[in-house]
């Protein structure tokens, strides 16, 4: 371990920058929050997708979306944070709306959308618009709505059924309005004064449901959570803990997982994932489609079914597999298989063990016609080890050791050739080693032993710890201390939507060191964090009034 | 602030105070009839025809002595070498601009990101992923594009939904269109009004939806009392996002004049395009674009929009050959240059690609017939690349051309010659072409305040 540190240490000094925090100062309980300003996110697709769903049933189609969130300091949760609303998006929200809201309304589905019936379909009706919008409209803002918001819908309402001759109609209209409003398509952090530390802000019940519900849900706060919220339940510890068990128990618990594990992991990679149809026949649309579910089944699975250790998702040869997938594995696939999803062990002998080899890995980081040792290693370092790795410099001439032509003919050898450049050296001693650990996997993660008729060799060391092969490397992320404190670092920053700061370093360390007494089980960790004041904890925001008095 | 702009009266006030304030609504057809002596008329309406700004991206620059010859002078002539030669039949409706620079000012040069950042907002990006200022065609849709049903349109021929070279920020820069088929219902689609059609009738439905948006937008002044300062200029800018679709419902409400230019096309066919599978294949690149110009073009010659952003290829050069493992970034860094040609071949194939790309962005611009002469006549097309020579990512002296008469008021045909000056003189003197009161562009090395006189009108 000591020589690890050292490597470790020796790596920070030479320019991988490690992002996560140290396991030093750690403290028994958690440390007190210092808060931080309330945060306005913008809904991203995923959880648009899910409140309309969770509010107006499965039924109803989401045909479109909104422009996906950019990732921001290696997070999408920051991102929403951050994100702006431009024109042209703003014009896809509408359309969304219009959408929704006429399948809402439709024959169809009306009578399980709405709590009552017009006493005329054909004109307005106050009351049943009245109680259609406050009963919807709470759970798309995430709390009651007020008095004027509530006027506002009905007020639509009764133009719209003049307008178009139908009540239901007329509340179609309200609907567009409400889901293209920015109380909809912006979770905003509402405080209010603290009654138990005077001069403070606190949360409002209701903000604290909805960071509650997009953390571990992953959607809008239910009817239960609201009214929980509604009590003042959540600001009482053993309320807030009954209401995290029952969202912890609930099967909705799989999509909050997921979330996160798709910001971490940087799965949008897999909406542009493109291969070669001639030098990958087998990879097809439907392998990229069950390749990304492949490894969201093998995490809730393991993380969440079995409750075990996160480390071992790096060597775990316990997966999930469709006819697709099994085809680029090269697994035999019992009868009748198709796109059922079917439970698999990789038998010992085979190079697929852990999230690593799986496609969603080596092929993600690999080039559409090849792999990429590269690529490889800088996602293991800055995805899973929450590392650094600098840009390459700018005024590279790549053809010394990239040329296909040339002696070189496995990827080793040209990249020995790349690392002889000074220039290119720092950067690549420290992805290469351990991507050139995958090159049994070509790049679509089909097992090979050759490339160029030259025998591979994928032996190396990941920061001090040796391996020899695939299953190697996955043992070695297993043992690395930075891969749980990674994971750590990463979930704290998905929760507050913001990079830890200098003053969250002991409630970090807390948290990993938790988690390594927990037996690195996540499911301990995630609850862990949703009880935590720092959760909720809230520093005044920077108003605009506030700078001003502020001001000499 | 990258860019200075003399203190303005907003139009609509402007035009209340020469009315004494009566309670007139106007129409405001078109933004030129008010700045521009120089448009020609359209033979229905003795309207002007408005003056068009549209950008053109490719990926990966070009081959430095293979492309364009250089030349020691601006002049008149371009010389168009093997790479651009397609673009020779449309000499004298570009300029060319050589030898640029982009000065960094000790920040870094984020290869293939730096560069088109530079190019297209005149400031230097602090790391990789910020767009440190809002980018030129949005500067000049502010000033032109308000009165049209989009502001601005892009779309991206590579199926990627982030290769938008358009953006007011890395926060606020939007999806761009990759799809044809989708484009085409945007612009043509059932909220299309045909000018040509004669049975025009505004649809009740869209005032009334238009009145909803813009209750439901309305947030209390308490609300918006409790939100940080950034969080504020988001609202803010989701408001401004309203009024814009509040601006598109206006339009549909509006008979718009009779313009014999405009001829709603036929939709995409499926088949042709939208292959996403292999979406960065060249062939189906080609293929989408040529389909995209065609729908783009006739969304500008039908005054849908007066700002268009087109994207070829992508700034990581994500484009491929069918069965080729490498891609056109790959080969930039990979191929070796053959000794008896003096460049790479596989990259050299891909940078030819580009200017038949562009040759044929332009041929169907001008295929349209405006006025007494075309589509391409009355706009201003700036194509940009993030890279001169993407073999070794240099960003100085970065490929850019200025193409379209911009209906009178850009001399054409010249080869403009940098001397390393900031590529921003570029820029500033589109801006100024397009009306856009800027005094100056650019910030550090790149501000500049000289615009290229040569070849204004």
């Amino acid at each position: 371990m000591a020589l690890q540190l050292n490597v470790i240490k020796g790596l920070l000094l030479s320019g991988v920058v490690a992002l996560g925090f140290g396991m030093a100062g750690c403290s028994d309980g958690e440390p007190v929050a210092k808060g931080a300003p309330p945060t306005m996110r913008r809904l991203s697709n995923e959880q648009y997708r899910n409140v309309i769903s969770d509010i107006f049933g499965p039924q109803i189609t989401v045909a479109g979306q909104g422009d996906n969130l950019a990732r921001a300091d290696g997070m999408i949760a920051i991102g929403s944070r951050m994100a702006r609303i431009t024109p042209a998006g703003f014009e896809k929200f509408y359309n969304l709306a219009r959408l929704i809201s006429t399948q809402v309304v439709s024959p169809a589905n009306r009578d399980s959308e709405f709590p009552c019936t017009p006493a005329d379909p054909k004109v307005a009706d106050d009351t049943c618009a009245k109680q259609f919008y406050a009963k919807v409209g709470r759970l798309l803002y995430r709390r009651p709505l007020t008095t004027a918001e509530l006027d506002e819908a009905v007020k639509a309402a009764n133009e719209g059924a003049k307008t178009k001759g139908s009540f239901y109609a007329g509340a179609a209209v309200g609907l567009v309005g409400m889901l293209t409003s920015p109380q909809f398509l912006f979770i905003v952090d509402e405080t209010e004064p603290d009654p138990d530390h005077a001069g403070q802000q606190r949360l409002t019940a209701y903000a604290k449901a909805a960071r509650l519900s997009f953390l571990l849900w992953n959607s809008t706060p239910t009817d239960d959570l609201l009214t929980a919220a509604e009590k003042g339940e959540l600001h009482k510890d053993s309320g807030l803990e009954k209401q995290v068990d029952r969202m912890m128990a609930s099967s909705r618990l799989d999509s909050g997982v997921r979330a996160f594990f798709e910001d971490f992991l940087r799965f949008e990679q897999f909406d542009t994932l493109e291969k070669d149809a001639t030098i990958y026949p087998a990879f097809s649309l439907k392998v990229t489609e069950d390749a990304r579910e492949q490894v969201l089944r093998t995490m809730i699975d393991h993380l969440i079914t079995r409750d075990a250790d996160y480390r071992e998702l790096f060597t775990t040869r316990k997966t999930f597999v469709t006819g697709p997938l099994a085809r680029i594995y090269r697994i035999p696939v019992t009868r009748p298989s198709g796109n059922a999803w079917q439970p698999y062990e990789f038998p010992e002998g085979d190079l697929h063990a852990g999230i690593l080899t799986q496609i969603g890995f080596a092929a993600v980081a690999s080039h559409p016609g090849r792999s990429s040792p590269t690529l490889r290693g800088r996602a293991m370092r800055e995805s899973l080890l929450c590392q650094k790795v600098p840009d390459p410099p700018g005024d590279v001439d790549f053809s010394k050791f990239e040329d296909s032509d040339s002696p070189n003919r496995t990827a080793r050898e040209r990249l020995t050739a790349h690392r002889s450049m000074e220039a290119c050296a720092g950067c690549h001693k420290i992805t290469d080693p351990i991507g050139l650990g995958l090159e049994n996997l070509d790049g679509a993660a089909q097992q090979r032993t050759t490339e160029n008729g030259a025998v591979i060799d994928t032996s190396g060391d990941l920061d001090g710890i040796q391996f020899k092969d695939a299953v190697g490397l996955g043992k070695a992320f297993h043992d690395h201390p930075a891969t749980a404190n990674c994971v750590v670092d990463r979930l704290a920053t998905y929760a507050f939507a913001r990079v830890p700061r200098t003053e969250d370093k002991a409630y970090v360390t807390y948290l990993q060191k938790s988690f390594a007494n927990d037996g690195y089980r996540f499911a301990p960790l995630l609850k862990r964090i949703a009880l935590s004041d720092a959760f909720t904890a809230v520093a005044p925001a920077k108003t605009e009034q506030a700078q001003l008095e502020t001001k000499p | 602030m990258s860019i200075l702009l003399p203190r303005k009266i907003p139009r609509r006030t402007a035009l209340r105070g020469m009315l004494n304030g009566a309670a007139v609504t106007l129409g405001i057809p078109f933004l030129d009839c008010f700045l521009d002596n120089k448009g020609k008329a359209l033979a229905a309406t003795g309207q002007s025809l408005p003056v068009r700004f549209g950008t053109w991206y490719w990926g990966m620059g070009h081959t430095p002595g293979h492309a364009i010859t250089e030349k020691a002078k601006s002049g008149v002539g371009i010389d168009f070498l093997k790479e651009t030669a397609s673009l020779k039949p449309f000499e004298k409706q570009i300029n060319f601009f050589g030898n640029f620079g982009m000065p960094l000012d000790g920040r870094s040069n984020y290869t293939h990101f730096t560069g088109w950042v530079g190019s297209r907002t005149g400031s230097i990006p602090q790391r990789q992923g910020d767009i440190p200022a809002t980018t030129i065609d949005l500067l000049i849709a502010d000033e032109i594009g308000n009165d049209t049903r989009f502001k601005v349109i892009d779309a991206s021929s590579t199926g990627l939904p982030r290769d938008n070279y358009s953006a007011r920020s890395a926060e606020s820069r939007a999806e761009t269109e990759v799809s044809a088929i989708a484009l085409y219902a945007r612009l043509f689609g059932p909220d299309f009004v045909d000018p040509n059609s004669g049975n025009f009738k505004p649809d009740p439905n869209i005032m009334l939806e238009k009145s909803v948006l813009s209750g439901f937008s309305g947030v209390s002044k308490a609300y918006l009392a409790k939100l940080g300062a950034s969080d504020r200029e988001r609202m803010d800018e989701y408001f401004t996002s309203i009024r814009q679709l509040e601006i598109q419902m206006s339009k549909r409400l509006e008979k718009p004049e009779p313009n014999v230019a405009c001829l709603k096309p036929q939709p995409p066919k499926e088949a042709q395009v939208d292959k996403i599978a292999a979406a960065r294949e060249m062939p189906n690149v080609i293929e989408t674009h040529k389909v995209m110009a065609k729908l783009l073009a006739m969304a500008v010659a039908c005054d849908q929009t007066r700002v268009f952003n087109m994207s070829f290829t992508d700034a990581n050069g994500n484009v491929r050959r069918p069965g080729e493992s490498s891609t056109h970034h790959l080969l930039t860094h990979a191929e070796l240059v053959d000794p008896a040609l003096g460049y790479q071949p596989q990259t050299f194939w891909f940078n030819t690609q580009c200017s038949e790309g562009f040759a044929t962005y332009l041929e169907t611009l001008s295929s349209i017939k405006e006025g007494d002469g075309t589509l391409l006549d009355n706009c201003l097309i700036m194509a940009t690349s993030e890279t001169n020579y993407a073999k070794v990512h240099t960003i100085d002296g970065i490929p850019i051309y200025l193409a379209g008469k911009a209906g009178g008021r850009m001399k054409t045909g010249m080869h403009v010659v940098g001397s390393g000056d900031p590529l921003t003189r570029i820029g500033l003197t589109a801006m100024k072409i397009m009306g856009v009161q800027a005094q100056s562009w650019g910030t550090k090395s790149m501000q500049t305040s000289k615009p290229l006189s040569e070849i204004m009108v």
